[in-house]
Order: structure tokens, then C-alpha cells, then sequence
């Protein structure tokens, strides 16, 4: 099976989604004797490019074309349709991040490719193929088989742990012929939430809703987070409230985030919260209401005040990182 | 300015999720459907543009008749007229070649869906629409003003926010922030009655992929309580025991 993997990178840099994705490829390629190939668009150092060897790619289609300086789906989607069709794969993986998304259906459409996004499992290709992903944002899974000869899956990140597959990785420098006319939009200003941890790609999150009073108090969730190392979310009442900007509202109609930890402070769990954080690996629930329901599917529990709360754990943090 | 919104029907955000047929089927004995929440902004929003300029917002939907209730409300938030794609909506690739032959021959300047739908996640219609119809798709937008043609948005990228132009017509999918949703009045709903609802016949295609099963995520364990005198003790459990610090 040819399987070829779009190597997302920001400014130049490959995020951790990146690896990721290049490493759930690489090992479905070594169960299914096949090959793993990246595509890298836009300006990124050569070196860079060879990293992803060590991820087990064993071949990066480079295209490096001035065009491509900026993301537009149109362009983005072109060019990795052209590396899928020169490369002839079955199989092209995409990691579900913003640009991600953006692009996979695309390519879909392109190749006239079954598509799949959200996906958490590694295909099943025994009799036919299979993907898992989560359904009813996070509330139940669904298994989904795939009929068409090229297939493109969009994974979500934090599903797969990044595994070294060492191999020797060559370089190829590419050309899709990609004039002005195909691009479209136009992207006049991108504004980064600096030194920020992107919430879908966290490890650690720190949410917290109505139980925090007021916007004055988050200081204290954003020093806990700062400490650990973690993003801050929040619930929909607060987001809905303008307490916090929407773009940090986790839930079923806001973000879906999978972290290995996730620490809830004053929110009640409603059904609609859970479902965008029910695949957290640990939960740490604390409320001053000992029948929230969130203490229902929480892993440690704290029955107490916030403002009670989050100074020990704040003091707590800062000894542990001390060391 | 001709605007067409695409409209998924699903389960309300409270639904408790259940299957039957051995897991196959989603249960919707007693389940409320509602207009996916995103796919009311993104109404919403047409309406505001059109509103301000004129033209006309045409609600669509891919389902059986069973739907027809999430088609007419939109009638009666004020799209002028809808349509439904009377057939099953067997995965978003079939959805979006549905829309796609339909808005083919119909010239809109502006084709706006939800993010995506709250029940099955995908987010794909937009960008497989844009694909198909070879105009660009611009996801999570968060602001748009359209004049003479030239569109202003704003979109939400991982970890920020871009600005971006583009001309019309393209494809846009809504975030939350984009408006607030507009609930129907009196008038719109008696409106709603008389406004035209045209049911298409689908064209022929066949789904990529089939959902084989549905599985419920495991039951948590017993929560471990910490009292609150002891709060400080939850970081060396969680680096310790739960190795997740």
C-alpha cells in the first residue's frame, strides 16, 4: 500500500501533530508491506525536511514553489493531489488540525477518494478498511468501512504517540505548476496567539466555567496553566458571557480536545460539556456541588470552593516544578 | 447576491446517544432533531448580508421527509425560499455531490454550511463543494462582509486568527462568533407556510463509506476524592500515579 502523509508545517517549523502523522503512517505502512511517503508545502529548510526520516518516512515530495509562501486550501489541496497521483497512493493522511481540515476534503474531491476526518484508530485492513472515529463529539464511536480505491483520513491529534522508525529519507523537489490564477483567496494579515499553547494540540488542559464568578479571576487558571504547561479552555456559559473568547469554549458545539490530562474548575459537566472532553485520558474534576455530575466521569475529584482550591494547587505546582 | 445555505438536521445537544439494530443505528426514539446549531449561524449570517444589500438566501437540505420540519424552520428564520434532496444522507462525499449538482446550474455567489454538524463531526462538505464546483472553500470563518463581489473574512487558524479576501463566489463554513442565531417570530412562521419548498429527486451517486458500528466509550472507574485540606496532594498524584504531569 502507497501511503503518503502531508507534512504540516507553521513558519517553517513541524508541530508535534506532524510526527504524529507521519509515525501513525509509517506503521501502517510497515503492517501492510507498503511505502511512506511525505509531502511538504510551503518554505522549510532541507534538514527539517530529513527529520521526518527519522519518524520512518523514507521519501519527502518537496514543493517550495513562491505561491505556496502562504496556506489557501485551494493551492494546498493541489499540490498535495498532484504528490498523491505522482506518488500513486491508496492511502493520504492528513492530521484533523484547522488547515488540516481544511484541505482533506479537497483533496478528497480531487482524487475522487472516500474521506474519513476524526479518525482514532489504525485502519483495519484485514477484509476491506476500516477506520474508527468519535461521533456525536465525543458522546460514542463509530466504526467506518471505506469502499473507494484511494482513500484520504484526516487523524485527530493527541490519538497517536509519535514513535521513532529510524530510515534513510530522500528529498525530492517538485513542481505542481501551480500558476497565480489558482490561488484565489488572498490572506492579508495572521495574527498568532503568541507564547500560547494551541488548545487542540495540549497535553494539559486547565478549563474552568461559571464557578470562577468573574473574567477578573482567571489569573489564577492562567498561572496554574503557565506552571504546568498547559492551555486554558472554558465551558459555553463563560465563552457565551464574553468572560473568554470563544476560541477556548470546549464542548459539543465548541471544540472536541483529547489531552492527557484535563482539569475542570467550577463546571457542572452538562451533557453537551462532556462530549468534547469525555476522551481525555484523566480528569480532574473540582466543584464546591458534590453532585455535579461531572464527578460522574471524572478519574480525581475535589468537592471544594475554587478560590480555596486553586492556591494550594497553584503552591503545590510551583514546589513540583522546582523539583 | 444569490446565497445558498446548506442545512443538516440533527439530534439536540442534550440527546443521550443510543443505538439499536445490534449497534448499527442511531436511536431516535424520542430524540428532539433541531437545525445544526453551526448551520443556523451560517443562516443567520446570509440573511444579515442579504438584508444589508439585497438578494436571496435559499435554504438546502439532503434528507428524507422526515426533515422537513428542520427545512421549514429555516423558511420561518427567513431564508426566502428551500430545497429538499429527497434521499438518505449517506456520508458527506454523497451530501456534497447532492449539493453540488443542485447549485451547479444556480449561479450563488456565496454557498455558506455549518462548521460541521454536531452529530457526526465531519466538516467536510465545504471544502469537498468547493472542490467539486472548482471555487475556494474557506473554513471557520468568523466575519464576513461582502461589496461589489469582494469578500472580507476572518477565520480562526491553530493557535490564531487570519484576515483574508477573497472574490465571490466561494464557499465558507461557519464558526461560532460569526453572529448570533436569530430565532424565528410569529410572522416568519406563518410565512414559512406559503414560502416555496422544492423537493428534488437526488442525482445518481453512491456512498464511499458506510458506518459498520456505533460503540459507547468505556465506563469511567470510582472517582478518587481528595479533600480540600489535602487539595496540594492532587500534583504528586497526577505526576505519580496518573503520569500524565
Amino acid at each position: 500500500m502507497n501511503i503518503l502523509v502531508f507534512a504540516e508545517n507553521t513558519d517553517g517549523n513541524f508541530k508535534k501533530s506532524t510526527f504524529e502523522a507521519v509515525s501513525y503512517a509509517a506503521q501502517i505502512a510497515k503492517q501492510n508491506n507498503g511505502t511512506c511517503t511525505a509531502v511538504s508545502v510551503g518554505n522549510i529548510a532541507d534538514e527539517k525536511l530529513t527529520e521526518l526520516g527519522k519518524y520512518g518516512a523514507t521519501k519527502v515530495l518537496s514543493y517550495k514553489q513562491e505561491l505556496l509562501g502562504k496556506f489557501a486550501a485551494e493551492t494546498y489541496s493541489k499540490v498535495i493531489s498532484h504528490a498523491a497521483q505522482n506518488d500513486n497512493a491508496e492511502l493520504v493522511i492528513i492530521s484533523n488540525t484547522y488547515s488540516g481540515k481544511s484541505i482533506a476534503p479537497r483533496i478528497a474531491a480531487r482524487l475522487k477518494a472516500g474521506i474519513v476526518t476524526g479518525v482514532i484508530s489504525i485502519p483495519q485492513t484485514e477484509t476491506g478498511f476500516k477506520v474508527r472515529r468519535t461521533v456525536f463529539s465525543g458522546k460514542s464511536f463509530a466504526d467506518i468501512e471505506m469502499f473507494t480505491p484511494v482513500k484520504v483520513i484526516a487523524i485527530t491529534p493527541n490519538s497517536f504517540a509519535v514513535e521513532e522508525m529510524p530510515q534513510t529519507c530522500i528529498i525530492t523537489q517538485l513542481d505542481a505548476g501551480l500558476t497565480n490564477s489558482d490561488q484565489v483567496t488572498r490572506s492579508v494579515e495572521i495574527t498568532r496567539n503568541s507564547g500560547k499553547i494551541v488548545l487542540t494540540e495540549a497535553e494539559v488542559v486547565i478549563s474552568a466555567g461559571r464557578g470562577m464568578k468573574g473574567p477578573e479571576n482567571w489569573h489564577m487558571i492562567e498561572e496554574l496553566a503557565d506552571i504546568l504547561g498547559a492551555a486554558t479552555a472554558c465551558s459555553k456559559p463563560v465563552s457565551d458571557m464574553d468572560w473568554r473568547p470563544h476560541t477556548e469554549h470546549v464542548g459539543q458545539t465548541g471544540i472536541t480536545i483529547k489531552p492527557n490530562l484535563y482539569m475542570a474548575i467550577g463546571i457542572s459537566g452538562a451533557i453537551q460539556h462532556l462530549a468534547g472532553v469525555s476522551s481525555s485520558k484523566v480528569i480532574v474534576v473540582i466543584n464546591k456541588d458534590a453532585e455535579a455530575p461531572f464527578f460522574k466521569a471524572a478519574d480525581y475529584g475535589i468537592v471544594g470552593d475554587a478560590f480555596e482550591v486553586l492556591p494550594k494547587l497553584i503552591e503545590a505546582a510551583k514546589a513540583f516544578k522546582r523539583g | 447576491m444569490k446565497v445558498l445555505v446548506c442545512i443538516s438536521n440533527v439530534p439536540d445537544t442534550t440527546t443521550k446517544v443510543s443505538f439499536t439494530e445490534n449497534n448499527t443505528k442511531f436511536n431516535s426514539q424520542g430524540v428532539q432533531f433541531i437545525i445544526n446549531p453551526y448551520d443556523e449561524l451560517a443562516l443567520t449570517k446570509a440573511l444579515e448580508l442579504t438584508e444589508k444589500q439585497g438578494g436571496t438566501v435559499t435554504a438546502i437540505n439532503v434528507g428524507l421527509a422526515e426533515t422537513e420540519p428542520a427545512v421549514r424552520k429555516a423558511l420561518a428564520i427567513g431564508a426566502t425560499d428551500a430545497v429538499r434532496i429527497n434521499a438518505e444522507p449517506a456520508d458527506a462525499y454523497y451530501v456534497a455531490e447532492q449539493i453540488g449538482a443542485y447549485a451547479k446550474n444556480e449561479n450563488f455567489d456565496l454557498i455558506l454550511t455549518g462548521r460541521e454538524s454536531i452529530d457526526y463531526n465531519g466538516g467536510m462538505v465545504a471544502g469537498l463543494l468547493g472542490e467539486m464546483l472548482g471555487i475556494p472553500s474557506i473554513n471557520v470563518i468568523t466575519s464576513i462582509e461582502i461589496e461589489n463581489g469582494m469578500a472580507k473574512l476572518e477565520r480562526d487558524i491553530d493557535g490564531g486568527r487570519e484576515k483574508l479576501e477573497c472574490k465571490t463566489p466561494f464557499v465558507a463554513s461557519a464558526q461560532k462568533d460569526l453572529t448570533e442565531p436569530r430565532i424565528p417570530n410569529m410572522r416568519g412562521i406563518m410565512a414559512a407556510r406559503t414560502k416555496p419548498l422544492k423537493v428534488v429527486e437526488p442525482t445518481t451517486a453512491s456512498a464511499n463509506s458506510k458506518i459498520t458500528g456505533f460503540e459507547m466509550p468505556a465506563a469511567k472507574g470510582v472517582c478518587k476524592m481528595i479533600s480540600v485540606d489535602e487539595a496540594g496532594s492532587l500534583i504528586g498524584i497526577l505526576h505519580n500515579e496518573a503520569k500524565v504531569i
